[in-house]
Formats: structure tokens, sequence, C-alpha cells
């Protein structure tokens, strides 16, 4: 099948009329290159969205008290509650495959007063009382020191985590923060370690956190066993938004809410969010393909289109070899395997320059820094092989027709043809 | 070698039909150089595909070196062709942008003979018929004696039962005619059988059997002195 002569063969046919092969293959070229860089558009779309969701644990709920809007158990509608350090247990006893339940504490927020004080500098900043497992729900990158640990917890040791934010605003640029000690609302607190987020999402602001122990946070700011809100992992295996509506049950169970009450709870699904935006690039992406295949698809039809015309030009030759002999199939063959070689080569050059093009796009984005929502647009290997395939196939099926009609002739015909 | 009985052809052309052959029955003996004549239209050019199994015949049988030929499919005629006969065709037919040996070597090919065998083989068969020199070069480059010269050697190559020439002067003046004809009769000295297809008497004569078709039936078959055409070369 791969023999020397019939190679020869085909880049002969092809060579013949070189402007007419290249504009043929420009077609197929071109339905290439548009798949290729749409997908690659796409996937540099998906990665700045999901940038933005950084490492986040996806699989989270927050979740939150609000006033009751019903009645229930002689207990006015209107009231007010709080979560309880004990709903934690609860929530371990009473659901199943939850990996972190955080109880959170917070003070300061969007456009507080300055909470913070060193020395003659003040600083308005989020100021969190946590758990350490609170690290893998949000990660960050702990630059300096050490992060809470569970000693932290038992002892209410008065320590603080700053953020990178903080420290620049509290510190001379080469002073040691570590050791230092910041008043937080008129608490002292030694820092024992600075962090660094690198999702992009918290942005200025998720460098501008401080994190203290939460039995230190209630003590020291008066919470007692109030929990301001919570943030829940799932397992691995399971999906939150599957789970929540148990873990809601369970907390207005236990604090005396109606439980068709749906305004008492308040919680935010990640998760669902995270399926909403990756259903949107599955959307995204299935019109990529529906695109480009289209204009892949005339380029096919393009190619289709020359080998009638070749098989037209050479019905004399066909009628002669098979005069001498050649068999009918070697003839199909032939005239396949042109058609295909034609629709890889042209495909392959296609693959290339939109390679070029992303790699340009790259380059560019490298070079003028990072650019909302869109990230290292990139094709995988998967998806190389998988238009190379679609080449393949198409390149077969535009071989089909002229082929067919290239044996059908009689060879008497095809001989008598002047 | 060849035996055909009552063999007819018509053709079909809009709404009458066409009756090219109307019962022909004829035999050549191993060896033999026959000539089948007849002006245009007698339907010899029909006798000669359907020898040649380019086209079907509507009836009769048709033996080829004890081979029934009938019914054949796309496939298994290839076969036969390219392994019982030989072409050589008026407008010599090469392939325009293979070079000589390469054209020889086509059939060859088609049996699937090794490259460099392939090529040893062709470039004999050149020889023979004089043109090794020019075997390099494309069709377009050669004359037209020695276009039909390689397209004699193409036939020739892989040593097929019967050589069936249509026409194989048509295109040449008298001069290169007769060369053409010569290497004909060398071929045929060889103990190769040939039909020949032509409406010139002098090429008839060259040969050693005369068939005259007239109107789809053979008038006249008669054994001929054969002219040598060494002589007028």
């Amino acid at each position: 099948m791969f023999n020397k002569d019939r190679w020869r063969e085909i880049i002969e046919v092809l060579t013949t009329n070189v402007w007419r092969t290249i504009f043929t293959a420009f077609g197929v070229c071109w339905g290439i290159f548009i798949l290729i860089v749409l997908l690659a558009a796409g996937k540099g779309l998906e990665n700045g969205i999901k940038q933005d969701f950084g490492n986040i644990a996806t699989n989270t709920m927050f979740m939150w008290t609000r006033a009751t809007t019903k009645g229930y158990e002689g207990l006015p509608k209107g009231r007010r509650f709080e979560f309880k350090i004990d709903d934690v247990a609860a929530l371990r006893d009473n659901v199943p495959n939850l990996r972190f339940i955080s109880p959170r504490n917070q003070l300061g927020g969007f456009g507080g007063n300055n909470n913070v004080v060193r020395g003659i500098r003040t600083g308005a900043y989020n100021v969190y009382g946590d758990y350490p497992e609170i690290i893998n729900q949000d990660p960050m990158a702990v630059t300096a020191g050490r992060f809470l640990n569970y000693n932290d917890i038992k002892e209410k040791r008065k320590v603080a985590i700053i953020g990178q934010g903080v420290k620049n605003d509290l510190y001379n640029k080469d002073e040691d923060a570590l050791g230092t000690y910041i008043k937080i609302q008129g608490v002292n607190f030694m820092v024992i370690g600075t962090y660094k987020k690198n999702n992009s999402g918290g942005g200025e602001e998720g460098q501008k956190e401080i994190f203290v122990p939460f039995t230190s946070f209630s003590q020291a700011f008066n919470r007692g066993e109030d929990v301001g809100w919570m943030a829940i992992t799932a397992n691995d295996g399971s999906s939150i938004s599957q789970l929540k509506d148990n873990i809601v049950d369970v907390m207005k169970k236990r604090h005396k809410v109606h439980p068709e009450d749906t305004r008492a709870v308040g919680y935010f699904d990640l998760y669902e969010q995270y399926n909403r935006v990756e259903s949107l690039f599955g959307a995204l992406k299935a019109v990529a393909y529906i695109v480009g295949v289209m204009v892949l698809l005339s380029g096919i039809i393009g190619v289709s289109n020359i080998m009638l015309i070749v098989v037209k030009e050479r019905t004399k030759e066909i009628g002669i070899r098979r005069a001498l002999g050649e068999q009918p199939w070697s003839i199909k063959k032939q005239i396949l395997m042109e058609s295909i070689f034609l629709t890889l080569i042209s495909g392959m050059v296609g693959i290339i320059f939109g390679s070029l093009v992303i790699f340009g796009i790259n380059s560019l984005l490298d070079s003028v820094g990072p650019v909302d929502m869109f990230m290292s647009p990139s094709v995988s290997v998967g998806v190389v092989t998988g238009a190379l395939t679609i080449l393949m196939v198409s390149g077969l099926l535009a071989g089909f027709i002229p082929a067919q009609s290239a044996i059908r002739v009689r060879p008497i015909e095809a001989l008598r043809t002047e | 070698m060849i035996e055909i009985k009552d063999l007819h052809k018509s053709y079909k052309m809009g709404s009458n039909s066409l009756h090219v052959l109307k019962g022909i029955n004829f035999k050549v003996e191993e060896g033999e150089l026959v000539a089948i004549m007849g002006s245009s239209g007698s339907g010899k050019s029909t006798l000669l595909n359907i020898l040649g199994m380019l086209d079907g015949a509507d009836s009769g049988e048709y033996t080829l070196d004890g081979v029934p030929i009938k019914n054949l499919s796309e496939t298994k005629a290839a076969q036969y062709r390219n392994k019982f006969l030989g072409f050589i065709f008026q407008s010599f037919n090469l392939i325009n942008y293979k070079s000589a040996v390469e054209n020889v070597a086509l059939p060859l090919y088609y049996q699937k003979v090794p490259r460099k065998e392939r090529q040893e083989k062709a470039m004999q068969y050149l020889e023979r018929v004089g043109l090794k020199p020019w075997a390099d070069h494309l069709p377009s480059e050669l004359s037209g004696g020695q276009k039909q010269r390689v397209a004699i050697a193409r036939a020739m190559a892989a040593e097929p039962k019967v050589l069936l020439a249509d026409e194989p002067t048509g295109a040449l003046d008298s001069k290169t005619s007769y060369e053409v004809m010569d290497l004909i009769q060398k071929i045929n000295d060889e103990g190769n059988t040939i039909l020949v297809v032509t409406h010139e008497e002098d090429i008839a004569h060259m040969c050693k059997r005369i068939v005259h078709l007239k109107d789809g039936v053979i008038v006249e078959d008669k054994k001929v002195e054969q002219v040598r055409a060494e002589q007028y070369v």
C-alpha cells in the first residue's frame, strides 16, 4: 500500500496543477485552522474564568443565618438567631460525606472602618476567626512563619496570620513581621505568619485579610458560642449540591425554624455556580466544533470537487491502465489516497498555522501581562489527534465519490476519449 | 489460441440498436500473425475490443488459451488482460507523465513484480525495440514511431499470450509504419501470436493471414504470402 510508486504518482498528480492543488488545500487548511483557533479561544476563556475560581475547593457551600419569615413553635416571625459552635458537631453526626466544616466569625468587611493598629499605622481589614481546616477550603500560600493549628485553638492563643497586603500597609519594606504585635480592635495579637493568595478572584482584597484562631476570636470579641457563618466542603465523591438540603434541614431543626421557611438559612452553593460555568464551556466547545466542522466541510467538498475533475481529466489514463490490467480497486485506492493525502497535508498545515497563532497570542499575553477572563489559550493533543482523525475520515469521504466514478467508466469508453 | 463462435454484438443508439457483429466465427492458432481488415463501420474495432476483454459480447463463445471468457467481473477481466493480452493502440496511449521505461514497466507493476526486477525487464524490452537511450524520456519528447515502439515494448513486457494491435500504423507515415511492422514481424517470428486491425492493404499483406470483415460478418479469410517489411526500411 505504501510503496514508492504509488507515492510518486500521488505527488505527480498533485503537482501537475500546483495552484489548483494549493487553492483546494486552502479550503481544508482554513477549516481546520478555524476549528483549532476557536477551540483554543474557548479554552483560553475557560482557563481565565477558572483562574478566578482559583484552587478554592469548589465542592463547597457557605451558610449563614437570617431573620425567620415564619413563626414556629410559639416563636415569632422576624426572629434573629445565630449558629452555635455545637452545630458543627451536629452536622458531622447527621450529614455523611462532609469533608470540612469550618465555622467562621468575621470582623470588618467591605468599606469598614479602620480596625487594626500597629504603631502609628492603621488599616481596615477583614479579620476572621477560623479553624486550621480553612486553609484547605480557601487556599493560600504561607510565605513566612506558619498557619493556625489546633494548639492555638485549644489554648486560645492570640496569634494572627496576616496577608501580604496587610504587611505592606503596616510594616516597612524590609521589616520582619513575625513576632511583632498588631492591635485588632484594641486587642493585641502576635503575628506568627504571613500568606499570599494566588487566585486573582480575591484580587487586592484577598491579600488584606487576617486570620486568628476561632476560639481566641470568640473570646476577644465577645462572640460567646456564636458562629457567624460556615464553609462546608463535601467529600470528593459526593456533591455539596445534593447534601445542602439535608444540611439546611438539620440547622432548621436545631434552631426551631419552620421547615418551610426558605429565608431563615441563607447559603451560597459554589459547586452549582461552578457547574453552571462548566456547562457554559461545554456549550462553547460544542459551538466551536460545529462552526469549525462546518467550515471544514466546505473545504472537504472542495477537495471532492477537485478529485472529480482530476478523475475526469485522467479518464483516458485510467482507461489505459485498466487495459494494461490494473485492478479496479487499485485505481480506487489511488484516488482515495490522493484525496486523503491532500486533506491530511493541508489539514496539518492548518494545524501548524493554528498553533503558531495560538503561540503568538500566548507570547503576547505573556508580554502584556494577565488579561481579564482570558488565559493561556491552548488545544490539547487529544483535540489535534481528533482533528487528524476527522481529516482522515473526511479525506476518505471526499475521495469516495470520485473514486467510484473513476472505476465506473468502462475502459473502452475511457480509451475513446480524446 | 483464440476461438470465437457465433459472436454477436449490438450497440444501443437511443431508441434503435446497431447490430455491429452478426455472428463471427474464427480461430487463431498460436504463432499466427493475423490482419483484420475492413472499412470503417465493419466492426473490426468492436471485434478487437471484445477479444481484448475491453468490451463484452452479447452472445457467443470466446475462448482464450483454453479459458472461457464469459461474464467476467472487472477485477477478473483486469487480471486476464494483464496476463493474456498486450495492447497496441493507434494513438499509442502512453501515460504522458511517465518516462518511457516507466511506461513499459507498468504492466509488470500490476503483476506485482518487484521494483528492481521490473526496471530491468522494462529496460530489456526497450532495448529490443531499440530505444534504450531514450529510456528516461517522457512521451512528449519522442517521435510518433518511437512512441509506438515504446507501446510495443509495453505490450510485450508482461509476456502476454496474444498481442492486439488496433491500427498500429494509423498515425504514422509510411516509412515509420514499415519500421513498426518490421518490429511486429520480428516479434511474431519469435512465436508470438499477434492480431492487427488495419484498413491499409500493404500493412495487411505484411501479415500471414487476412480476415476481411464487412457489415459485421467475415466475408473472406485467407492465408497470404508474407511481405517482409524489412526491405522497405
